[in-house]
Formats: structure tokens, C-alpha cells, sequence
């Protein structure tokens, strides 16, 4: 018989990860992709790749929580849900304890949560209603330039010099780039500075205390970002192994801590 | 946090009178608007009601009918109107939609009140610009696109004290109003009606405090979106004898609640402050999040502004100038922190909601840093959540739903 394994389903806007853990809470499957127009297709697949990946299925399945966006659209795999605040403060305690600063940077937006050593939550801010700052801002940005993200942080690693955007509005931003080709600035410089106005636009939500821990999809793909935010801050920063999968390890550990603490395999698929 | 539970929210047996002095009000108000004897004043919610109704004036609150476009999620498609001729989306959206329902030509009184078709033509226009500078700029455009008269008191802002220098000044600004509006009226003021009117506006507001006070209680009888609706008498009833029936009524019933242990929220857990103007066109919504959390939303800034300890009938005029100095909403931020951590231990709040509403700047207390110091002071976690009262192109549901549990499950994690 295999052992019970524990589910975290973070149902984003933009993209849907799934996580399994065992019992110790130890990430053994995981899965990622576009969220897409159909929540529950993609959830499925994503459960399906992630408990093969753990070499489990369904029915080992002893717990699962939603979070995310789409968090209660998942009802056929579970009705348990927290948010991803709760769950992306959950997955980074697990991977680094004490008092941390986390910042969270994802497709649609953005998040500064802090926790004290115990891993409760002192505070925590969203970004406004807006795409300064958000992975959102750097795919308008690659469509608009037509280089795709990973050759973007190739392209600013070459930079020589930065050109700063003077804007938060990623509209306006997108004709001062165009604005900067015209004038035939050096494009590895034009793109260090959309890094820079993106990074900028987070780290101004709030103060940050010593330990700062970087998560999300964002952060994942774009190591230049981490880079240059270690740069920002002044002192280097924390990732997490799989720094796109904190949310659904998260919520993951929620499931496993509602076993533990109930004593009850709730069996819910 | 689990979806599946249903909002618990008891509903106020007094509900069916207010609608009905309301409707009343706004009955007697478009009678006024046709009667050749009658003579009707738009005033500003915090502006000189009790000299307007002491002289005769039936008074029309815009802010009042801007709020019911909100309500009924009118608003939103009538702000564009107010764009075009030049009212920018970021001004206030009480504004923006009011004048884009006249440049439209509908109310949301039309729909409620059969026989009604829009707010009384005025015949005068009274300000305060207590409140913000837009209320001004609100009555002028009135003023020119009905070619009435528009007056008003310019109020001093952002002071601690109300000392005696400005209610000097305002109460000189509240006397320099009367020529205009006997000329209008066609009658002198009588000193001792508006001793009357005083009164019952002090009485009224003692009444409403006391109503609002009953959800220091535990579990609260009362929140703050109940007190959003029933709030209406004190705004537009005030220094009438129907606004004071009506809140005695009211406080009977919450008293009664109180004696009963029975909570507005159904297993109260955790306390909520909310400092700022509600999203009017999600009250139901934000009403039943709160709920299904197990959280109260009890007690707000908001409500709690139409409570004027200061009018004195023997003094008519000067306390006037007094109570609208007081407001919460024209203080410095000291005053204004000072007053929100005596609430907060009035009430055994847990947490504090700001809302920042995007275009009203004055009743956004989030902008100047106060979070922050009232959290390091008081040790009260507060979150805030963006939005608007008027323009729901300002609101986004499912940031706010997730700022919102994601505080409560910070409050769990903290008990
Ligand atoms: S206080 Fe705010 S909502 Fe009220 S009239 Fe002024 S700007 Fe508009």
C-alpha cells in the first residue's frame, strides 16, 4: 500500500500549479500550466501530471485545499480553500524559518507578506488594481519589443547602461520603449530598465525586514529579476526550491496540517 | 476559508418604518418642488439643514440621491455622462454621477417612488465645504445649468482644535446666508423656530449615537452596512420630528437584541472597524463576506459623523458653526487618530478595513500613513482594500474577497 500523500491546488489567473506532498510535507509531484478558459480541465491534467510525477493516484490522495484565484472552482476535487496569501506564507515558513519578508510575484499581481518567527502573519499588502509591477507588465512588454522573456533577461545581463521608465502605467511605459528605440537606444539597456521599473513597483509596496524570500511564477522564470532585486535590496535574497510552487505547497501543507490535527483522513476525492 | 457556509445576517424589524419616512420625505419633497408657495434648497450633508428647514425650505441632500445611484449600481454607467462635458473619472464619483443622471434625465427616485421622476428643482443651493472642495464645484455647475442661486459656508480644514477663532468664522459665514435666504424664502428667520429645529437635530443625533453605541455590545445587534441604510433619517431628517420617532423605534429594538444576546452576525468572532465610505453598489455583497467569516463589521467613521454633540438650542447659530467644525472628516490627522483609537477601545474592535476609495481622497484615511501609526500604537492589525463608493470600475470583487479573508485568517492565526 502506498502512503497517503496531501494535494495543494493554486488556481491562478494566469497559470494553475499543482502540488503533492507526503507526509513529512515534502514536495514529491508537481505540475504547472496555463489557466486558461476551462479552471476544471486544467486542474484535472495538472493533478493528474503531479500525482504521476509522485508515483501515486487519486486514491492515495488523503487531503486536498484550493487556493488562488480560482480557488472555488475546484469543488470535484475539494471545497477546502485558503487564501494565497495564507498559503504562499505557509510554503515559504516551510522552507525558511523565522521572521521573513515575502515577495510574491505573479502573473496578475503582487504581494508582500510578512511573518514573525513563529510563521503567523504580521501583514501583508496586494498590489492595486493595476499591472505596475506584475508579471503582466513584462509579457506586454515582450510582445511589444517581440523578444521572448528568457532572451529578455539574456539581453539585460549585456546591458551597459539603464534607461530608466519614468512611468507606472504599463501603456504609457510601452511608448517610452518604442519612444527610446526611435531614438536608437542600445535595446539591452531599454530592457534592464523595464527589469528595474518592475522590481521597483513591488519593492515600493512596502519595507521589507532582513530576511526576504522571493516566490511566484515571475521569479521562476526571470532570474535577472531576482538578480537585480538582491541589488535593489542590498543584500541577497531567498528562493525557494521551486519558487512557482510555494501557493500550492502551501496549500498542500494546509491539507496535511487539517489530518494531522483532526487525526482524520478526510478522503475527499 | 471554506465557501460553503451561508452569510447570517438578522434583519432590523424597523426597516419597514424608515422606508416609510423616507418615502414620505422624498414624497413631500416633490410636492414641495410644484407647490408655487413652497420653496426647496439643495444643502450639503453637513451644511446648514437646520437653518434651511427653521425657514421654510423643504431640503434636497444630493449626496443623498448620489448614494441611492450607487446603490442601485446606476452610477457606474452615468459617470461616463458627467465625463464628457469635461468631470474627470478621478473626481468624486458622487459628483460625476449625479450630474450624469440629470444629463441623462434619470434618478433611481423614479423607480422607487411611483409618481416621482427626478430630485426637486431647487431654488437655492447650499454648500458646506467642510466635507471636500468637489461639493462646491458639484452645486455651481447646478447653479448655472439651472440658473439658481448657489451659497455657502468655506470651512477651515485640517485643524485639531476646534477652537473659538474658527467658529467665529463660520459662525459669521452661517449669519452672512440669511439675507439671501429670506430674500428667497420671503420670510424673515424666526430665532425661536430655529431653537426648535436645533433641538430636535440634537436630539436626533443623541438618538442615532446611541444606536450606533449599542454595538459596543457583544455580540453587536447592529453593523456598520445596517447602519449604511439606516442612517438615512439622520442625514436627511434632521430637526424633524420623524427623524427622532423613528431612531427611539430603532433603538427599542436594538436594545431589546441586546438584551437577547442576539448578534447581527450570527457567532461573532472577530470585530471589525471600517474606516471609510462603504462600496455602495456591494453593500449586500460585503455584508455577507464579513458574515460568512464570522466577522462584524460594527462600527465605522462614516456612520458615526452624523452624530453632533454640539448643537445647543440656546446658542442656535454658534453651535451650528461648532457641530460642523467638529466633524470628523475636516480634522488633522491627530484628531482624527486619537478619536479612531477611542473607538477601538470602545467597541473591543480586532481589526481595522480601510477602504481607500479612489475618488474621494477626503474620506480615504489610508493615503497619509495612519495604518501604519495607529497599527504601531494600538498593536490593531488593519488591512487596506481599494475601491469606490459610486464608480464599480474602481472595484475588483475578487481582490477584495481575498484581502478580505486572507485579514480574517491573519486574525484566526493571531487569537
Ligand atoms: S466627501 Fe467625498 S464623496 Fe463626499 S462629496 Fe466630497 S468627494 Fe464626494
Amino acid at each position: 500500500m502506498t502512503e497517503p500523500v496531501y494535494v495543494g491546488l493554486d488556481m491562478g489567473a494566469s497559470r494553475t500549479k499543482v502540488a503533492v506532498i507526503d507526509r513529512h510535507g515534502v514536495l514529491i509531484g508537481h505540475a504547472v500550466k496555463k489557466s486558461g478558459i476551462d479552471f476544471a480541465a486544467t486542474a484535472t491534467f495538472c493533478l493528474d501530471a503531479s500525482l504521476e510525477m509522485a508515483g501515486v493516484n487519486r486514491d492515495d490522495i488523503s487531503d486536498a485545499v484550493a487556493t488562488g484565484y480560482g480557488r472555488n472552482n475546484v469543488a470535484f476535487v475539494t471545497e477546502k480553500s485558503k487564501t494565497e496569501i495564507g498559503c504562499h506564507a505557509k510554503g515559504c515558513h516551510y522552507s525558511f524559518a523565522g521572521e521573513i519578508t515575502i515577495i510574491d510575484i505573479g502573473g496578475q499581481d503582487n504581494k508582500i507578506i510578512k511573518l514573525d518567527a513563529e510563521g503567523r502573519r504580521d501583514s501583508f499588502k496586494m498590489n492595486r488594481k493595476c499591472a505596475a509591477g506584475t508579471g503582466a507588465f513584462l509579457e506586454e512588454m515582450s510582445s511589444r519589443l517581440d523578444i521572448p522573456l528568457d532572451e529578455m533577461n539574456n539581453l539585460a545581463r549585456q546591458a551597459t547602461e539603464m534607461i530608466k521608465l519614468g512611468s507606472y502605467c504599463t501603456v504609457f511605459s510601452a511608448t517610452e520603449v518604442l519612444e527610446n528605440i526611435r531614438h536608437g537606444k542600445p535595446v539591452a539597456d531599454i530592457i534592464k530598465g523595464i527589469f528595474y521599473s518592475m522590481i521597483q513597483r513591488v519593492l515600493e509596496m512596502d519595507s521589507l525586514t532582513e530576511k526576504v524570500v522571493l516566490s511566484g511564477g515571475v521569479v521562476a522564470h526571470n532570474p535577472y529579476l531576482v538578480e537585480m532585486a538582491a541589488e535593489l535590496i542590498g543584500r541577497p535574497v531567498l528562493i525557494p526550491e521551486f519558487p512557482q510552487f510555494t501557493g500550492a505547497h502551501g496549500a498542500a501543507l494546509y491539507a496535511l496540517d487539517a489530518v494531522t490535527n483532526t487525526g482524520e483522513d478526510s478522503k475527499k476525492l | 476559508m471554506a465557501q460553503e457556509k451561508q452569510p447570517q445576517r438578522k434583519k432590523i424589524e424597523a426597516t419597514g418604518q424608515m422606508m416609510k419616512i423616507m418615502s414620505d420625505y422624498f414624497y413631500d419633497l416633490n410636492d414641495a418642488a410644484k407647490a408655487p408657495d413652497r420653496k426647496v434648497a439643495w444643502c450639503t450633508s453637513v451644511g446648514p439643514a437646520e437653518l434651511l428647514r427653521a425657514m421654510g425650505f423643504a431640503v434636497h441632500f444630493p449626496e443623498n440621491h448620489a448614494a441611492m445611484l450607487g446603490a442601485t449600481r446606476m452610477a457606474t454607467e452615468l459617470i461616463p455622462e458627467a465625463t464628457t462635458i469635461g468631470y474627470s473619472p478621478d473626481i468624486c464619483s458622487y459628483l460625476t454621477a449625479d450630474i450624469g443622471a440629470y444629463l441623462k434625465g434619470v434618478s433611481p427616485l423614479a423607480k422607487a417612488y411611483p409618481g416621482i421622476e427626478a430630485p426637486p428643482r431647487p431654488d437655492i443651493l447650499v454648500y458646506n465645504t467642510n466635507q471636500c472642495r468637489d461639493v462646491q464645484d458639484w452645486f455651481s455647475w447646478y447653479a448655472k445649468e439651472l440658473d439658481v442661486p448657489c451659497i455657502g459656508i468655506t470651512s477651515p480644514k485640517n485643524f485639531t482644535n476646534v477652537t473659538d477663532i474658527l467658529i467665529d468664522d463660520v459662525t459669521r459665514q452661517i449669519e452672512a446666508l440669511i439675507p439671501t435666504l429670506e430674500k428667497i424664502s420671503g420670510q424673515p428667520l424666526e430665532l425661536q423656530r430655529l431653537r426648535e429645529t436645533v433641538a430636535l437635530s440634537r436630539e436626533c443625533t443623541e438618538l442615532w449615537r446611541q444606536v450606533l453605541e449599542t454595538a459596543a455590545a457583544s455580540p453587536a445587534p447592529l453593523t456598520f452596512f445596517d447602519g449604511t441604510i439606516h442612517m438615512g433619517p439622520a442625514v436627511v431628517l434632521r430637526g424633524t420630528r420623524q427623524a427622532v420617532d423613528y431612531y427611539q423605534q430603532l433603538l427599542t429594538e436594538l436594545t431589546q437584541r441586546m438584551t437577547d444576546k442576539v448578534g447581527a452576525v450570527d457567532s461573532e468572532k472577530h470585530r471589525i472597524y471600517w474606516e471609510g465610505m462603504p462600496v455602495w453598489g456591494r453593500l449586500r455583497q460585503h455584508s455577507e463576506l464579513f458574515a460568512e467569516l464570522q466577522a462584524s463589521v460594527l462600527v465605522s467613521t462614516y456612520c458615526s459623523s452624523w452624530i453632533f454633540p454640539d448643537f445647543d438650542a440656546k446658542d442656535p447659530i454658534r453651535s451650528m458653526a461648532k457641530a460642523y467644525l467638529g466633524l470628523f472628516i475636516v480634522r488633522s490627522d491627530s484628531y482624527k487618530e486619537e478619536y479612531i483609537k477611542e473607538m477601538l477601545r470602545k467597541f473591543h474592535i480586532d481589526g481595522i478595513i480601510y477602504h481607500d476609495a479612489k475618488t474621494c481622497p477626503c474620506n480615504s484615511n489610508s493615503r497619509y500613513g495612519m495604518p501604519q501609526r495607529l497599527e504601531k500604537e494600538t498593536g490593531i492589525p488593519s488591512q487596506v482594500i481599494s475601491g469606490d463608493l459610486n464608480d464599480l470600475r474602481c472595484v475588483s470583487d475578487e481582490q477584495t474577497r481575498t484581502n478580505v479573508e486572507a485579514f480574517i485568517e491573519q486574525l484566526e492565526e493571531r487569537r
